[in-house]
């Protein structure tokens, strides 16, 4: 008989500890995915953030090492100058990578760094319990913003990913959603291509990955997977923000 | 070998590229900037690598990665920057990764200023970051020592998988002096690390982790690090004593202070009065029971920092209510000559009377 469908070999058998909806486990599957089919198990170096993602190490079945909150592209960047044969991820959170680690990823990305970032974005810091997020809603509530994120008081959300266009080092940006099959496929292949060009060595590569959190957005999973197309694309508009890799579409070496 | 003449920032550079570093990630402060302005020259000519990251912050978590990675790695800043550190130093400490970090340390607190100073030996001796942890603390008080306890530095941190800490002050990094290098380690010669993180190629996953959220297990990991301390604490206390054998008082002091002092001492002994020296080299480890004894023979100590009063609380605990211990200090990034130092301990001794003969019955 003919096998179609398995774990990922890149995640170890553990159940993971995410709440039902949570949209962590998808991206896991999808980096490990990525990892398996590029063949880079054995040489990949994880960096997990301080976040609900802090325990990725339980789950990716490749070295990880853990970084202090929103520092996990200066360690990465540590991994990578020392062994550059090796691939080196990082998988962050929107607190992590573009409020406290904000300098640590603009530089990481402006000196092009060969590094690939996963930056899950579900506008809200899930493992303290749902308070604002840099990435936010205006209009959102959270526990800090018990009326809603106030402009005039919060600011507005920030696009992190838009910012690192302007760096000359990143060379491929791209924000996909998991929310959908079809999205998900997407994000599978952006995913992919983010890790092919730390391979190819061109460069700094972000996948911002817009996330559901439907334990601190407060709503039904279903909800949640829905408020994603019709409410948070609307400020994070799903696509390619920048692609300098000459690849064609297939995400294959031109 | 022959001897050459150098800065103390280009000492502390050149030593660590010769005892097997060659990663060095930094930030510019003053007055330390000779440092990494060297290493991105030196680093250059033996294939290592050199980056200038966004701060202070970014610099020590560079560092923590390419420990992470196995490499001999540094960074060095001065007082506010080492402050930024911190939090990548408490890391450091619990995950048990090797690194050496130097402060050349500067007047403070706060921006304070650019002047040589002793203000930070509380955060370097007590942890300035968060946690139940210590940091290896060496205090060089010359040139050649700068040298040689580089040289230990990277030695004690792969040893004990322990950050470790070269206090300086902005005095040392700019003074020229002349200085002997050891033959230069080649990184490759180093022992293999079984720990690090190189891809999980024909071994199981391996995580370097300081997250332990049962305490029971993070309480076992806090033991583990305390068993090492006692190990470091018991082999690795280093110091200087220096006419300590018919000295009825001693003075103590580290660093460029402890420099000072011997100037100071070499004044007054040529007046008769005894006095002697005695300076610790390790900080933490602080050589307690060595300095202990030696008050319990002379019963007066002088401690002298430029500071506040940081060491002598040290001193005190080493000394155990079993002598006298004065202070004298200036902080502020002012740098005080040997014979404002050698009226200090002349006003104390005679003031004591310890050049009357009772003294030394009392000694007895």
């Amino acid at each position: 008989m003919k096998k179609v469908f398995s774990k990922p070999q890149s995640l170890k058998p553990t159940v993971m500890h995410y709440c039902p909806g949570c949209g962590h486990s998808i991206i896991h599957r999808l980096v490990a995915e990525a990892i398996d089919q590029l063949g880079i198990q054995e040489r990949t170096i994880g960096v997990p953030p301080a976040g609900c993602a802090v325990l990725a190490y339980n789950y990716f079945d490749v070295d990880m090492g853990e970084a202090p909150h929103g520092r996990a592209l200066a360690v990465a960047t540590g991994l990578k100058r020392v062994q550059p044969d090796k691939v080196v991820f990082t998988y962050q959170g929107d607190g992590d990578i573009a409020a406290i680690g904000t300098a640590e990823t603009i530089h990481a990305a402006n000196r092009g760094e060969k590094l690939t970032a996963i930056f899950v974005n579900n506008g809200t810091y899930g493992m303290t319990g749902g308070q604002m997020a840099p990435t936010t809603l205006v209009g959102m509530g959270s526990t800090t913003t018990p009326q809603g994120r106030n402009p005039d008081r919060d600011g507005t959300p920030l696009d992190l990913t838009q910012m690192l266009a302007v760096a000359k080092g990143s060379v491929f940006l791209e924000r996909v959603a998991v929310n959908s099959p079809k999205n998900i496929k997407r994000a599978a292949a952006a995913i992919k291509k983010a890790f092919q060009v730390q391979l190819d060595g061109l460069g700094f590569a972000l996948v911002e990955v817009l996330s559901m959190c439907p334990t601190n957005w407060k709503m039904e999973p279903v909800k949640a997977l829905e408020w994603i197309d019709q409410t948070m694309t609307q400020v994070f508009p799903l696509g390619v923000i920048k692609d300098q890799t000459g690849y064609d579409s297939k995400g294959e070496t031109a | 070998m022959t001897k050459r003449l150098m800065r103390g920032s280009h000492v502390l550079g050149e030593a660590a590229v010769r005892a097997g570093c060659r990663f060095y990630f930094g930030y510019p402060i003053t007055p330390q900037n000779e440092v990494p302005e060297y290493m991105s020259a030196r680093l250059l000519e033996v294939g290592g690598t050199f980056v200038q990251a966004e701060s202070e912050v970014a610099s020590i978590n560079m560092v923590m990665g390419a420990s992470m990675a196995g490499a001999r790695v540094m960074t060095t800043s001065s007082s506010p920057g080492i402050s930024l550190k911190q939090e990548g130093i408490s890391y450091l400490a619990g995950l048990e990764l090797p690194a050496v970090i130097a402060n050349m340390m500067r007047g403070g607190p706060g921006l304070g200023n650019i002047a040589p100073a002793q203000g930070d030996y509380f955060q370097a001796t007590r942890g300035g970051g968060h946690g139940d942890y210590r940091c290896i603390v060496l205090a060089p008080a010359s040139c050649q020592e700068l040298c040689d306890l580089t040289f230990r530095a990277f030695d004690l941190a792969d040893k004990y998988r322990n950050p470790v800490m070269i206090l300086g002050d902005g005095m040392m990094g700019q003074m020229m002096e002349p200085v002997e290098f050891p033959e230069p380690i080649d990184p490759a010669s180093l022992p293999a690390k079984d720990w690090i993180l190189t891809g999980a190629a024909g071994r199981p996953q391996r995580t370097i982790l300081s997250l332990l959220l049962d305490p029971k297990v993070l309480e076992a990991h806090n033991y583990k690090l305390t068993r090492k301390y006692d190990a470091i604490t018991r082999d690795e206390q280093d110091w200087e004593t220096y006419l300590c054998d018919d000295a009825r008082l001693v003075v103590v002091a580290f660093g460029t202070a402890a420099r000072i002092a011997k100037g100071a001492i070499k004044r007054v002994r040529a007046l008769g009065v005894k006095v002697g020296l005695f300076r610790p080299k390790t900080l933490w480890p602080f050589p307690y029971q060595p300095l202990g004894e030696l008050a319990r023979a002379t019963r007066h100590l002088l401690a002298f920092e430029m500071n506040s009063g940081q060491m002598v609380e040290d001193v005190r605990l080493a000394v155990c209510g079993q002598g006298e211990v004065h202070f004298y200090g200036r902080p502020g990034g002012v740098i005080p000559t040997p014979d404002e130092v050698a009226h200090q301990i002349s006003h104390y001794y005679y003031g004591a009377g310890l050049d009357q003969a009772a003294a030394v019955a009392r000694r007895a």
